[in-house]
């Protein structure tokens, strides 16, 4: 059975393992870039599970109490004191990138490549801001006396997974920054248009609303649990 | 989706502005929400109950809008949703393995 059901010049070894993968079988209806940025994306997903994951073992094994996220990154207006202030503020500006970069996909499915563009620009100085937000929070933190192995409020794992956990995410967003400049520049000197595919800026725009997913889930979990 | 939509339709995620800036608005709504929970200093089952739900709702809305999971085909939906699944078991495992690492610690190194 075996042998009747193989196709006939297919080779064996490595011939025959890129034919077999290469075949005209498809299970996804995507383009093989979207296909691809999706299953990247899954990845990324358990990578930022583990992280979370691992966040939830050192904060609910200690038995020093965790420092309360509320008052660690409170911002001073005047007099009074701001819970979470700054979060708020990175928070809403994620979520306002996200609503830029899903019009910029927009535009570009019509065509419209100068806004596609700009809107992909507007949304990377977003995530610039972003990124430049939570530098200062690293330094006000550091400043403080926050580190991997200690801070001045209580269980020491607290550092390490702030570190380690906005720490990649921010990784997350500037290479996003960098992607979207790419892809905008190259919109803007008509490279798509040769082949009329404008799909790379809804496949950079899976990526970037994966970044603003990722935050979602730190944001409730690391910074108001 | 019991028909096989045209290539066209696969190719081309064409949806009108107004629904994304509806989305962004929830987006806007939901993320205020979370962060009075912490404001108003809300404790307990009452405070996690709320912050998990505000915060599968903005995962549910980016996802299923934003990134147009709502529109494609089961098998790519299936392929992408189902594995992540088994990070609830990996949670559940940890979440064991950390009770009986406080006990210990409890019970042995105060």
């Amino acid at each position: 059975m075996s042998a009747t059901m193989l196709p006939a010049d297919d080779g064996i070894g490595v011939r025959g393992l890129v034919a077999d993968w290469s075949s005209d079988r498809h299970a996804f209806h995507v383009s093989w870039g979207k296909a691809m940025m999706w299953i990247f994306l899954l990845s990324d997903t358990f990578i930022f599970g583990s992280f979370l994951t691992g966040y939830m073992t050192v904060r609910s094994s200690t038995t020093v109490a965790w420092p309360n996220p509320s008052t660690v990154f409170s911002l001073h207006i005047g007099a009074t004191s701001v819970p979470l202030l700054l979060i708020a503020i990175m928070t809403f500006v994620l979520i306002t990138s996200s609503g830029t970069m899903a019009m910029a996909v927009n535009c570009a499915y019509r065509r419209d490549r100068v806004n596609a563009a700009a809107l992909m620009i507007v949304t990377a100085a977003f995530g610039e801001v972003f990124v430049g937000m939570q530098a200062f929070e690293w330094s006000k933190l550091i400043l403080e006396g926050v580190r991997p192995w200690g801070n001045p409020w209580g269980a020491a794992q607290f550092g390490s997974t702030f570190f380690m956990i906005t720490g990649f995410h921010g990784l997350h967003v500037t290479g996003g920054v960098i992607l979207l400049l790419i892809v905008a520049t190259r919109l803007l000197r008509g490279h798509y248009e040769k082949t009329g595919n404008y799909q790379i800026v809804e496949i950079v725009g899976l990526y970037w609303h994966f970044v603003d997913l990722v935050w979602v889930f730190i944001f409730a979990l690391f910074y108001l649990w | 989706m019991s028909t096989t939509p045209a290539p066209s339709q696969q190719q081309h995620q064409q949806h009108p502005i107004g629904l994304y800036l509806k989305i962004w608005a929830l987006l806007f709504l939901l993320s205020t929400m979370s962060y009075l929970v912490d404001y108003f200093h809300l404790q307990g089952y009452l405070r996690w109950g709320l912050i998990v739900l505000f915060m599968l709702a903005k995962a549910g809305l980016i996802v299923a809008v934003f990134m147009h999971m709502a529109w494609e085909r089961l098998s790519l939906v299936c392929a992408i949703l189902l594995p992540t699944l088994c990070l609830l078991v990996l949670v559940a495992l940890m979440a064991i393995e950390a009770d009986y690492t406080h006990l210990t610690r409890v019970l042995f190194f105060r």
